[in-house]
């Protein structure tokens, strides 16, 4: 069990910080053909230490243009937003290196946050054990499945000790069984590593399958349209009845967001 | 991993780390060596036996007296003697030799110069809108055409050629670079900004080695305008003092009417360019698309 110690300093901070990420009044707009094109519009959301928040909505919400925001890849146009040091990434592709081998990946998130090169091969050891990839250190990317790579990204992703994760879609691309179990992985190192998670998705049923707080969001311009706690007790199964009870609400709301768009 | 389990409902249970095992081996495509026997047949007999095919009608030309004027075309026997009687001398190596240090040489300045070069052009806005577009018209440019300033500017001596060879290739190797940045997915870019690879860091640890497949192959046309340029440069400066490198040699057929020398000279340079592409640049552009799952198997 050294991972969970090694991945515990997270935990040290939480008890001064009170928000793993702070979103206050945010709005982002891009230029486009008719002027300034608002993207997202007043958006103000905390994330909780250890908490794990889904972001939902259909496409044209800025579900991602947040994410990135949060992740400090671009800068809003309006309102500030305060994360409780870097936080880390995982997109929908797996965006690893295919120069380097699996271990080598993690590694070097490892060598670019400072840890000494002693150190390197057992923690990037730990991390993979972590995401029971055990023995793929000297894998190269392309050998492994889209499953397997998901969870080397996620490695790399927790290599990083940030204490908060911002996933773009990470399993989108997933066909459903491997998309089943990377739900189950990621709720349990979500458990093990009390990490606070953000979660971008248009999937209803894997909002409320993962999240603490589901946070829909409505399209062009991107606003909290409404927020739902989920008190399902975790581990949840996609097919629970409670999942889908919640699920249904959630879709009809969000289904009524998207008609909005069709009436004018 | 089993103590954490305890905490859980049975229904996630130990078995998720089976399923996984389970799906990770489904999904795992295994790979083997071609045989070599495949390899034989399929890349190693076709050229041989299209050489074969080029040595049989030169031979039949030769034989049926087609073209019987052996100060136009000499037979192939005669090449390989003299071919043979050089290496009996020892002065076949020599040949090989001087040129191929002379070559191998000024292509490693023009990797000093091109990679910092090209690196500069396909990150700094300013230089690519400046330099960008001269950069890839050189390019287009004849090497030969360099030769004749260079003379002027160096006289006829070794800097001269390395000033034509460095003409020739720094603009391939600064292209391919740029190329290979360019092509480089900006998912990577972002990823290592994520990781905290900025400024120096993203260029060493992401910008490079992402774009080592467009600078290999950079690198390879680098290597054959730098051969180009220093067989043009040895033809027009042949002078004894420099040494006899393979360029010199040809000029030196040509002055002695002396076609199997000529051919010998040919042969040589087509040879050694080659060998050169086969043992070096070919199995590093294979080593680089293999390691990155590239390379389709045909």
């Amino acid at each position: 069990m050294a991972t969970t110690t090694t991945l515990a300093k997270a935990d040290e901070g939480t008890a001064t910080a009170t928000h793993a990420a702070r979103i206050e009044h945010v709005s982002k707009s891009y230029p486009g053909p008719t002027g300034q094109q608002l993207v997202l519009d007043d958006i103000s959301l905390d994330v909780a230490p250890g908490e794990f928040v889904t972001l939902l909505g259909a496409s044209g919400c800025g579900k991602s243009t947040l994410l990135n925001l949060v992740a400090g890849l671009d800068r809003p146009s309006a309102g500030a937003i305060t994360t409780d040091g870097r936080p880390a990434l995982m997109f929908q592709e797996h965006a690893l290196f295919p120069w380097l081998t699996a271990g080598k990946n993690i590694e070097l998130a490892l060598k670019l946050r400072g840890v000494p090169k002693s150190e390197r091969r057992d923690k990037a050891e730990e991390l993979l054990e972590l995401v029971r990839l055990k023995g793929a250190h000297g894998k190269r990317v392309h050998e492994l499945s889209g499953g397997m790579r998901q969870r080397v990204a996620m490695a790399r992703a927790l290599a990083q000790e940030s204490k908060l994760l911002l996933m773009d879609e990470p399993f989108a691309a997933l066909d459903a069984i491997t998309r089943d179990v990377l739900h189950d992985e990621l709720t349990r190192i979500w458990r093990e590593t009390r990490l606070s998670v953000l979660f971008v998705t248009h999937n209803v049923r894997e909002a409320v399958r993962l999240a603490e707080r589901v946070v829909l969001l409505s399209s062009r311009p991107g606003r909290v349209a409404r927020e739902w706690t989920v008190g399902i007790p975790q581990p949840r199964r996609i097919e629970d009845a409670q999942v889908a009870e919640l699920s249904v609400e959630i879709t009809e709301e969000l289904r009524g967001e998207i008609r909005r768009h069709g009436q004018h | 991993m089993a103590s954490t389990d305890t905490t859980r409902p049975a229904k996630e249970g130990g078995d998720l780390a089976g399923l996984e095992a389970g799906l990770d081996a489904l999904e795992t495509v295994q790979q083997g060596r071609t045989p070599f026997r495949q390899t034989l047949v399929e890349k190693i007999l076709p050229p041989a036996v299209a050489v074969l095919l080029v040595l049989a009608v030169w031979q039949g030309l030769v034989s049926f007296e087609i073209v019987d004027d052996p100060t136009k075309l000499p037979a192939p026997s005669d090449v390989w003697h003299v071919v043979h009687q050089a290496w009996l001398q020892g002065e076949l190596l020599g040949y090989i030799w001087t040129s191929v240090s002379r070559g191998l040489s000024g292509f490693l300045l023009a990797l000093l110069i091109g990679t910092p070069l090209g690196l500069l052009v396909s990150r700094v806005k300013f230089v690519r809108a400046a330099i960008g577009p001269i950069l890839s018209g050189l390019q287009s440019l004849p090497s030969v055409a360099w030769v004749p300033p260079a003379v002027i500017w160096l006289g006829l001596n070794n800097s001269m050629m390395y000033a034509v060879i460095l003409l020739g290739a720094v603009p391939s190797i600064a292209n391919g670079l740029v190329s290979g940045v360019d092509q480089v997915s900006p998912l990577f870019f972002r990823a290592g900004r994520t990781l905290g690879a900025t400024g120096l860091k993203g260029t060493w640890h992401i910008v490079l080695p992402a774009a080592l497949p467009g600078y290999v192959a950079g690198l390879k046309q680098g290597w054959a305008f730098s051969w180009r340029s220093l067989m043009a440069a040895e033809i027009i400066a042949s002078f004894p003092d420099l040494g006899v490198g393979l360029g010199q040699l040809l000029e030196n057929g040509r002055n002695a009417s002396d076609m199997a020398m000529v051919f010998e000279a040919i042969l040589l340079i087509l040879i050694v360019g080659i060998a050169i592409d086969l043992l070096i640049f070919s199995p590093l552009e294979r080593w680089v698309l293999r390691s990155r799952g590239l390379l389709v198997r045909s």
